[in-house]
């Protein structure tokens, strides 16, 4: 079922939408991934037999797409994978849903994630943990492990995640797709269901660089209805060269430190000396706010996402438990609806903002992201793209971290540093590790897109490693 | 160092109900993210500025008019209520 958007659409001109819409629903229906909370069959086949009919154009005209289940679309189920919404049905539609609709698109059904996107391998889902395609004991990666293991299995040909810490990457890499983390403000957040909102960008999966920037263009734009909504109108796909020449590439080194897996490190490395090969030129770049990242990360994120998700109260949506006073009855609605994690976060940044404590968390945090910041403000003066391992390591096994929230957090220490910059950031597959993909992160100055989808297109078009399939897809 | 009875606070500001067992077994599972965080104390940062957004961000303004392509109207908007009233929504009471 792995084919590219161009392939798809020569299938769909001499078979019809509806035949591959229903190709999709029937695999997804016979899948041990549980890479979906939720599939829409009726909808998507209406939709696409009303494309085939009606000889409906556009860019992604009768191509079926996976939803993570934060993003919200109208009339159909959207859960955040949590208790809380487990009835939630919104009543509009978001940015990048409409975009999608527009272009043609299908949507075949939302997909697994940690609840409220809070995770890095899609074990805190309420609708239970998704499997990792290439290794059915593996975790597929977080938050959106839904979205990737449906695209590496061949279940959905491309998917929309979100990434507030590297949970587009992060999938990516361990289901050895492409995931992309735009600028932050290039696509709307209008729809996406919050957890940290200064630090999170909805972002395209595909197998391949080129049907990234596909996705890519479709879904990003000005929406004035997301106030951090950037109004810059820029064609991604015309940015795929295959050509490096020139091109200059910066190595931090903080990102190959202890805690990299030996196997990753020399994937990366021998991946940034096939674009040297190419006519790219790389040095080393100093960063060395990196090893603070994490804590600032973590600390910002759950600040937010504890002021955030007070709206979960059982008013106006979800979960309602019985009728007490006001805020027994909020408490008890938020102890029902919320997993450990959630409510383990919720604490922490309620905890960082509390009085006595602002200080010397949450603002601390915010001062050194300024550090971080200029960290890579000052790199890429001197570079043009950045490149590191996206994860330390490959696809770990399922159950093996969830007890241990710390040791769960410190697998995101390449990824977070990027969000806190708000630079575009890409991962593509660069190697294997006993079966399994390894992944190198391409990053960005703000709004230079371009760049890291020229590194990573020439990167693809002389390697073969995202041809790779797993076993049996 | 948070103990059992401060996550009882903490709770209480985030409205979220513990049972003995969650305060029991969160407390030992977040006292390492909090020791792992006091890291963020060795870096110097004074005079920095906090960083709250990344891009400096404008407001969005629009004309005082009525919008008629505002997506809810009230039947939608409470929709999702679990429990609403004369197109109210429905709350629980204060005391």
């Amino acid at each position: 079922m792995w084919a590219s958007i161009n392939e798809l659409k020569e299938r769909i001109h001499a078979d019809s939408s509806e035949e591959i819409v229903a190709q999709y629903l029937d695999r997804i229906s016979k899948s041990k991934l549980n890479a979906f909370i939720y599939t829409v069959g009726e909808s998507a086949l209406s939709r696409a037999k009303e494309i085939d009919t009606n000889d409906i154009d556009g860019p992604l005209a009768g191509i079926p797409v996976a939803i993570k289940d934060n993003i919200s679309t109208y009339g159909i189920q959207t859960t955040c994978a949590s208790n809380i919404l487990k009835s939630y049905i919104p009543p509009y539609d978001a940015h990048v849903i409409e975009r999608l609709k527009e272009a043609g698109a299908i949507i075949i059904g939302k997909t697994n994630m940690d609840e409220f996107a809070m995770g890095s391998s899609t074990e805190t889902s309420f609708y239970g943990a998704t499997k990792n395609p290439w290794n059915m004991d593996r975790v597929p990666g977080g938050s959106s492990g839904g979205s990737a293991a449906a695209v590496a299995g061949g279940e959905a040909l491309l998917a929309l995640g979100s990434d507030t810490g590297g949970s587009v990457r992060c999938p990516a890499l361990f289901c050895g797709v492409v995931g992309l983390k735009p600028t932050y403000g290039v696509i709307s957040r209008y729809g996406l269901i919050a957890y940290a909102n200064s630090l999170e960008q909805i972002g395209p999966l595909a197998t391949s660089v080129r049907d990234v920037a596909s996705l890519f263009d479709v879904v990003a734009g000005y929406d004035p209805r997301d106030s951090t909504s950037v109004d810059k109108e820029v064609n991604y796909s015309s940015a795929l060269m295959n050509d490096v020449r020139g091109l200059k590439i910066g190595v931090p080194e903080e990102y190959f430190e202890e805690g990299t897996d030996e196997k990753v490190e020399k994937a990366v490395r021998d991946a940034i000396h096939t674009l040297e090969d190419l006519g790219a030129n790389w040095k080393k770049v100093a960063m060395p706010h990196t090893k603070y990242a994490l804590s600032a990360y973590y600390i910002i994120a759950m600040s937010e996402a504890s002021s955030n998700l007070a709206r979960f109260d059982g008013m106006r949506y979800g979960l309602r438990t019985e009728d007490k006073d006001w805020h027994t009855t909020f408490s008890q609605v938020r102890a029902a609806g919320f997993g450990d994690e959630v409510k383990r976060r919720i604490l922490l940044g309620t905890y960082a903002l509390s009085a006595g404590y602002h200080d010397k968390y949450y603002l601390k945090a915010l001062k050194v992201r300024t550090l971080i910041k200029q960290d890579f403000e000052r790199a890429f003066k001197e570079v043009d793209v950045l490149i590191t391992p996206t994860m330390p390591y490959p696809a770990f096994k399922l159950g093996e971290k969830i007890d241990d929230p710390l040791s769960l957090y410190l697998a995101d220490v390449d990824t977070v540093p990027i969000n806190l910059a708000g630079v575009p950031s890409i991962s593509v597959p660069c190697g294997f590790s006993d079966g399994l993909p390894i992944g190198m992160q391409i990053i960005g100055k703000h709004f230079d897109e371009a760049a890291i989808l020229r590194t990573a297109h020439t990167f693809e078009e002389n390697t073969n490693f995202h041809c790779k399939r797993p076993e049996g897809y | 160092m948070i103990t059992s009875k401060d996550l009882e606070h903490i709770g209480w500001l985030a409205r979220l109900e513990l049972s003995e067992e969650e305060k029991e077994e969160y407390a030992p599972k977040l006292n390492p993210v909090l020791d792992y965080f006091s890291d963020l104390d060795e870096v110097d940062t004074e005079g920095v500025e906090p960083t709250y957004h990344v891009l400096a961000l404008s407001n969005v303004f629009r004309e005082d008019e009525v919008n008629t392509k505002c997506p809810l109207d009230q039947d939608e908007a409470l929709s999702n209520a679990p429990n609403s009233q004369d197109g109210f929504f429905k709350a629980p009471r204060m005391m």
